[in-house]
C-alpha cells in the first residue's frame, strides 16, 4: 500500500514540468510538501536528488528521488490509487506516451528555440519546425471525448498542458506565433476542456505573472549582444 | 480472438539498435512474429501508412493496431504479453529508475554517439568522445546501484534497462573499432563490461544482435553515401 508519507516535491513556480507533477498528484489527493527552488541557487537537496540534470521537478517519496516530469506522472500514477492516469488498455497506452513523447521532442524543442535562441534566424527556423509539428500534432492525434481518451484528465492531457497554457504565453512575450485554438480548432476545443478542469486551474500559475517573466527574459536575449 | 494470439509483425531493420530492443522483448515473451525488413534507402507503404508521423522503424502491427517507438513498444509488449518473465520491474521506483536512465540514453547521450561519426574536425570529435566517456561513467554506476550485484540491471533476469541501453552496444563497438579507443572495457568500465558480455550471450539477444563486423561493413556503405561536408 502506498503511504503518503515525507511526499516532497521540489519545484519552481511557472514551471510547465512541474505543474505536471503538481497535477499528477493533486488528482490523485496526494498530500505533499512543496518545496521552491531557486533556478540560480539550487538547493543541496535539489543537487543531490538529481546530480545527473540538477533540474526541477523532482518528487521525492520516502526520500528516494524520482526525476522527470512523465517520469514523475507515471510513478504517481503506480504508487497511488484512484483517478487512474493512464490508460488501462495497452494500445491507448501507447498512443499517449507516443504522442506525449512527440510533444517532448518534436513540439517544444522549436518553440523553446522560437522563443530563446539568441539567433533570430534560429528563432525564425525554431516558429518554423514548430508550426510543422504543430500541424502533424492536429492532424493525426484523435481525442477520444472530453479529454484525450476519455472523460477524466489523463496522461496526455497532463503532458500536453504546456502547449495550451505555456505556449500562448511564451508566443506573446518573445514575439512569434505557432499556435492559436483557432487554428487549430480540435486541439483548440480540447484544450479549452483540459484548461476548465478545476484542478488542472488549481495548479496553473497566474498568466501576467509568466508573462512578465517570459517578457523579462526575452528582453536580455535580444538585448545582448 | 485475443489479444495474444492476434498476428504480430515487426516493421524494422537488421542494424537498428532500436529495432532490437523490440525484436529481444518479443523474443523474451516467445511471441512469433512476422519480422518485415525494410530496405535500406527506401521506405515500404507499409511503413509509411504505420508511421505517417515520423515514417521511422520499428512499428510494432499487432493485428491492424500499430505501435511506435521501440520504448513505448517494450512496453506495450511487456503489458499484453503478461505472464512472466517482466520486462519493467514490479516496484514502482525501480521502473522510475529505468524509465530515467533509459529517456538520458536515448535524449543525451545517444545523441552523442550518433554525431561522432559526422565530427567536423578533431576538436569536435574529441569532445563527443568525452561525452560518451562521461555518459558510460555514469552508467557504471547506475549499474552497480540498480543490480545490487545481481548480472544484469533488471537484476537476475535482463530487464528494460538492460534492453534499453544493450541495444546500443554493436554500434559501440562500431565507434571503437573506427577511433581505436576503448570506451566500455574490464578496465574503464568494469561493471559494464561484464553486464555487456552477459547481455550478448542472452536466449534472447543472442540471435538478433547484429554482429560488429556485420555493422562496421554496413557503416562503411553508409559513411560513403554521405552527401560530403
Amino acid at each position: 500500500m502506498a503511504t503518503n508519507q515525507q511526499v516532497k516535491l521540489l519545484g519552481f513556480a511557472g514551471s510547465p514540468f512541474v505543474a505536471r507533477a503538481e497535477l499528477a498528484l493533486k488528482l490523485k489527493g496526494v498530500q505533499y510538501e512543496y518545496i521552491q527552488e531557486s533556478l540560480t541557487n539550487k538547493s543541496d537537496l535539489l543537487l543531490k536528488s538529481n546530480p545527473v540534470h540538477k533540474k526541477v521537478p523532482v518528487l521525492l517519496h520516502n526520500n528516494q528521488p524520482i526525476c522527470e516530469s512523465l517520469v514523475i506522472v507515471e510513478y504517481v500514477d503506480e504508487t497511488w490509487t484512484g483517478h487512474p492516469i493512464l490508460p488501462s488498455d495497452p494500445y491507448h497506452r501507447a498512443l499517449s506516451r507516443f504522442w506525449s513523447r512527440f510533444i517532448e521532442d518534436q513540439v517544444m524543442p522549436p518553440v523553446f528555440k522560437a522563443a530563446w535562441n539568441p539567433n533570430k534566424q534560429e528563432r525564425v527556423k525554431g516558429a518554423e519546425e514548430a508550426r510543422e509539428a504543430l500541424k502533424i500534432l492536429d492532424k493525426e492525434l484523435k481525442v477520444n471525448g472530453k479529454f484525450f481518451n476519455g472523460d477524466s484528465v489523463g496522461f496526455l492531457d497532463i503532458a500536453a498542458l504546456i502547449i495550451f497554457y505555456w505556449v500562448p504565453i511564451i508566443q506573446e512575450a518573445s514575439e512569434f506565433n505557432v499556435y492559436s485554438g483557432d487554428k487549430y480548432p480540435k486541439l483548440g476545443k480540447w484544450s479549452q476542456e483540459v484548461l476548465n478542469d478545476p484542478v488542472v486551474k488549481g495548479v496553473l500559475p497566474p498568466r501576467d505573472v509568466l508573462l512578465s517573466f517570459f517578457k523579462a527574459r526575452f528582453q536580455s536575449i535580444v538585448n545582448s549582444k | 480472438m485475443s489479444k495474444g494470439e492476434e498476428e504480430v509483425k515487426l516493421l524494422g531493420a537488421w542494424p537498428s539498435p532500436f529495432v532490437l530492443r523490440a525484436r529481444i522483448a518479443l523474443n523474451m515473451k516467445s511471441v512469433r512474429y512476422e519480422f518485415l525488413q525494410e530496405t535500406f534507402g527506401s521506405k515500404s507503404q507499409l511503413l509509411l501508412q504505420s508511421n505517417p508521423v515520423h515514417k521511422k522503424i520499428p512499428v510494432l502491427i499487432h493485428g491492424d493496431k500499430p505501435v511506435c517507438e521501440s520504448l513505448i513498444i517494450v512496453e506495450y509488449i511487456d503489458q499484453v504479453w503478461s505472464s512472466p518473465p517482466s520486462i519493467l520491474p514490479s516496484h514502482p521506483y525501480d521502473r522510475a529508475v529505468a524509465r530515467f536512465w533509459a529517456a538520458y540514453l536515448d535524449e543525451k547521450w545517444f545523441p552523442a554517439m550518433k554525431s561522432v561519426q559526422g565530427a567536423k574536425g578533431e576538436e569536435e570529435r574529441k569532445a563527443l568522445m568525452q561525452q560518451l566517456e562521461e555518459g558510460l561513467a555514469l552508467m557504471e554506476s547506475a549499474y552497480h546501484s540498480v543490480s545490487k550485484g545481481k548480472p544484469f540491471f533488471g537484476g537476475d533476469r535482463v530487464g528494460y534497462l538492460d534492453i534499453a541501453f544493450g541495444c546500443y552496444l554493436g554500434w559501440l563497438r562500431v565507434i571503437e573499432s573506427f577511433s581505436g579507443l576503448k570506451l566500455l572495457d574490464h578496465a574503464k568500465t568494469p561493471g559494464l563490461a561484464q553486464w555487456a558480455q552477459a547481455f550478448c550471450a542472452h536466449d534472447a539477444v543472442k540471435p538478433v544482435m547484429p554482429e560488429t563486423d556485420k555493422l562496421i561493413e554496413f557503416a562503411k556503405v553508409l559513411m560513403a553515401k554521405a552527401p560530403p561536408k
